[in-house]
């Protein structure tokens, strides 16, 4: 049962990944991903983090995700007519490095602790009273510098992506 | 049956390369961005598996921490995007050529 369920939600993330990068359409290229995001979302569910795949949804497709149709839109970015490079050495070059670099990272993970049968779930230790606890006393100087990181980052967004003014670089005539 | 933590792990490595391939190769700006996302989550799903291999949380707080920065960076990137396209009219990165000698 729990093969089942892994096997449908790992083939449902590689298909739409496979789908974000060679899709021309970049809403559906967006779409896709969200989907590889939510498949990605149940597998954080199965291995034990509920928490985590709760964030994973409200956060990545929920507000991420979004922020990139809104700028899609926004854009009106055209379908590209040859999706990957024009030099098709560099596709294949890229195809050649991606293929060996996963290789290797496969051949890395390979190793006898991985293959055993996994340790039955500490529910304790991985429950979210417990997760939190940790959040808030081991993370919490982290925690309030991520807070200080996402206000700098929207206030500087806000000011990058703003109409520039008569004289500055960009205005729209 | 209970799955092996392994698999997980291959799949990860398999989300990240596609990743790669579509952030080395695609053209338009937001594609790439797409697929750097699509690594992101690709290294998230590794550290969420070595916690339950490992029975620690930390790779847990991790992740917490690499999707703040990843919504910090979205942010960014985004309004980056923007501001190159009011500049040049496009946003394929082959055009982009600010910072090229």
């Amino acid at each position: 049962m729990e093969l089942a369920i892994f096997v449908l939600l790992a083939g449902t993330a590689l298909g739409s990944a496979i789908l974000v990068v060679f899709h021309r359409n970049p809403v559906s290229s967006t779409m896709s991903l969200v989907v590889t995001l939510v498949a990605t979302a149940g597998l954080f569910l199965m291995l034990g983090s509920p928490f985590l795949a709760a964030l994973q949804i409200l956060l990545y497709t929920g507000a991420i995700l979004v922020l990139f149709l809104f700028v899609i839109m926004l854009l009106n970015v055209r379908r590209e007519r040859t999706i990957h490079s024009r030099a098709p050495g560099l596709t294949w070059g890229a195809a050649i490095c991606s293929a060996i670099f996963a290789g290797a990272t496969m051949r890395l993970f390979w190793a006898a602790y991985a293959t055993a049968p996994t340790p039955p779930l500490d529910a304790e230790a991985f429950s979210l009273r417990a997760v939190a606890r940790e959040l808030f006393s081991t993370y919490l100087l982290p925690f309030e510098i991520i807070g200080l990181l996402l206000l700098v980052a929207v206030v500087a967004a806000s000011w990058i992506a703003k109409r520039p003014g008569p004289g500055e670089p960009g205005e729209v005539p | 049956m209970s799955v092996p933590i392994l698999w997980y792990l291959l799949l990860a490595g398999a989300l990240f390369a596609i990743g790669a391939f579509g952030a080395l190769t695609r053209r338009s700006g937001i594609a790439v961005f797409l697929s750097i996302e699509l690594m992101l989550n690709a290294a998230n799903l590794t550290l969420v598996a070595y916690s339950r291999l490992l029975g620690d949380r930390t790779g847990q707080m991790l992740v917490f921490f690499a999707l703040a920065v990843a919504a910090a960076e979205a942010a960014v990137g985004l309004a980056l995007f923007i501001g190159i396209y009011r500049l040049r009219r496009t946003i394929d990165v082959g055009r982009m050529n600010l910072m090229r000698w």
